[in-house]
């Protein structure tokens, strides 16, 4: 486990590694989404209570997976980055959160997008979407909190308790909300989730959910490179890859 | 006041609880001495409260209405302007960097600390807080309930507070960036004590609302002097 | 096909969320390339003047 640990947390193994992994994972992403979207946006029917406009599922629901999904992960890498202080946890925490924020912008905007032919309002108060929000709150703060340090190595490490102490909150954030939402108004207003999704919808909806990891995958991935490469732009390794290019 | 620094050095290596005691006497005895200063965190919370009538409407009947949630948002943005005070004038002067080295459990320190601040700026405003209720004719049912869920929620502020504190102290431009991180964290506290005022003003058991709002306080003693010890020390490395 | 794009009514909804992710996820993975391209250029720069090298 720890030579393990310490081969994988070799920044030129990771580098090397990293740089065969992103055209697989690019190209399956690039595949599953195009089955994906031809399944969902042509074979699948029509839902029967929301007409097309349910077709907006196949990116709001992978996308809003994601924003939690990757809350996860940096808190998960800044767990790491507390104890063992690795560089490459505390690189995959910094690229994930501009990310993370681009999937919670876009399951916030698509949720709006949705909500105005089914609500009739842009925006509705709804327990998901208003979590949604803050959680994008969660990422701007984390981004404004390491943007604020200049030091990359002492960032790494703030932003890595404030995703852990996020993290705990998010499911009581959750909660409240969701508690304080079905207060104010009848639940009835979630038309979002039908409880059973035919066979022929989710299919096309768990595609696009894998496509979108694979996306963030190998996003990060190539972020984590870069990152990489910035952080050790005065070792002689990084000078023999720039070399080799 | 040498007397209380002293009990705070190693030399004489004093319990922990004595250091807990001495710091909490040092920082309210600080507070008294700045007594002027402490007056600003609850002009803020009274001042913010009678714009609201300005802002929305005289009519007692709207202003019943938003009555608990202006209250809470009042006081926690007060809560959050204060938060300046707990940590900063240590660290300016170099005795936060002593409270790290010092052999007793940093995260006690903290807590204490959090429990002197909450002292000086929260009980003013929970005594304070009938009087606002007053202005904003919220309903005669409800003042137990908004003492007590200002009670029981002004603590939760303080300590999660105090971790965004922790991991801007080191800043110079802290003051923005401390309520961007610490306001999103401020929800739970802010629905359950507003919707707690709400209830009892309608006449309904609140007593799950109050509940929950322990728990919080509970989780959050715990908890958050613990991230503010790293935070601090993440700060001061 | 007229139909596809019309989808029963809600075009305006549905392609519209579909365009914006499209150009959410896109920008992302051009800002990584950019990026990349930007700090390789400099890290070669860098290695080719010694004298800036610290």
């Amino acid at each position: 486990m720890w030579i393990w640990f310490h081969k994988f947390g070799s920044p030129r193994y990771f580098y090397d590694l990293a740089g065969r992994l992103i055209p697989w994972l690019g190209g399956a992403c690039a595949v599953l989404m195009a089955v994906g979207l031809y399944l969902g946006l042509f074979v699948a029917p029509s839902d029967y209570q929301q007409g097309e406009s349910y077709r907006i599922i196949y990116i709001h629901v992978p996308s809003a997976w994601m924003s939690m999904f990757v809350y996860v992960v940096m808190a998960s890498a800044g767990t790491v980055v507390l104890i063992w202080r690795v560089k490459l946890a505390e690189i995959i925490a910094s690229v994930s959160a501009p990310l993370g924020a681009s999937f919670t912008f876009l399951a916030l905007a698509t949720g709006s997008l949705w909500g105005k032919p089914m609500w009739g309002t842009w925006w509705v108060w709804d327990a998901r979407l208003t979590s949604e929000l803050i959680l994008l709150f969660l990422y701007f703060g984390f981004m404004a909190l390491e943007a604020a340090i200049e030091d990359k190595r002492t960032a790494a490490r703030a932003t890595a308790i404030l995703s852990l102490v996020g993290v705990i909150n998010i499911p009581i954030i959750h909660y409240s909300v969701y508690w304080w939402n079905t207060l104010h108004q009848g639940a009835t207003v979630t038309k979002m989730d039908t409880p059973s999704i035919h066979l022929s919808m989710l299919i096309p909806l768990l595609l696009m959910a894998a496509a979108f990891q694979l996306y963030y995958a190998t996003v990060l991935l190539m972020g984590a490179r870069t990152e990489l490469l910035s952080r050790e732009r005065r070792t002689r390794w990084v000078a023999e890859v720039i070399r080799n290019s | 006041m040498p007397s209380t620094d002293t009990s705070l050095r190693t030399v004489a290596e004093p319990s922990t609880l004595v250091a807990v005691r001495a710091l909490m006497r040092r920082d309210l005895t600080l507070a008294y001495r700045h007594r002027s200063e402490l007056l600003n965190p609850l002009l803020f919370f009274v001042i913010v409260v009678s714009l609201f009538p300005l802002g929305i409407s005289p009519e007692a009947k709207t202003l019943q209405m938003v009555a608990p949630g202006v209250i809470w948002v009042a006081a926690l943005l007060a809560n959050l302007l204060s938060l300046d005070l707990l940590f900063r004038t240590d660290f300016e002067d170099g005795t936060l960097e002593r409270f790290l080295l010092s052999p007793h459990p940093l995260p006690l320190l903290v807590l204490a600390k959090t429990a002197a601040h909450w002292i000086v700026v929260a009980l003013p405003m929970i005594v304070f807080a009938p009087v606002l209720g007053q202005l904003l004719f919220l309903q005669p049912g409800a003042y137990w309930t908004l003492l007590a869920t200002l009670a029981l929620g002004t603590p939760v502020l303080s300590l999660i507070g105090g971790i965004g504190m922790g991991l801007t102290v080191g800043l110079r431009r802290g003051g923005v960036l401390l309520s961007l991180l610490i306001l999103p964290l401020y929800v739970p506290v802010l629905i359950f004590g507003a919707t707690a005022v709400d209830a009892a003003g309608a006449g309904l058991d609140v007593s799950g609302h109050l509940s929950f709002l322990g728990a919080l306080l509970l989780l959050a003693i715990t908890l958050a002097p613990l991230a503010t010890s790293a935070a601090l020390r993440v700060s001061l490395s | 096909m007229q139909d596809f794009f019309h989808m029963g009514g809600y075009a305006f909804y549905v392609w519209p969320a579909y365009a914006l992710s499209l150009v959410v996820l896109m920008g992302q993975l051009w800002v990584a390339v950019q990026r990349r391209r930007k700090l390789i250029r400099d890290i070669e720069v860098q290695n080719r003047d010694p004298e800036t090298r610290t």
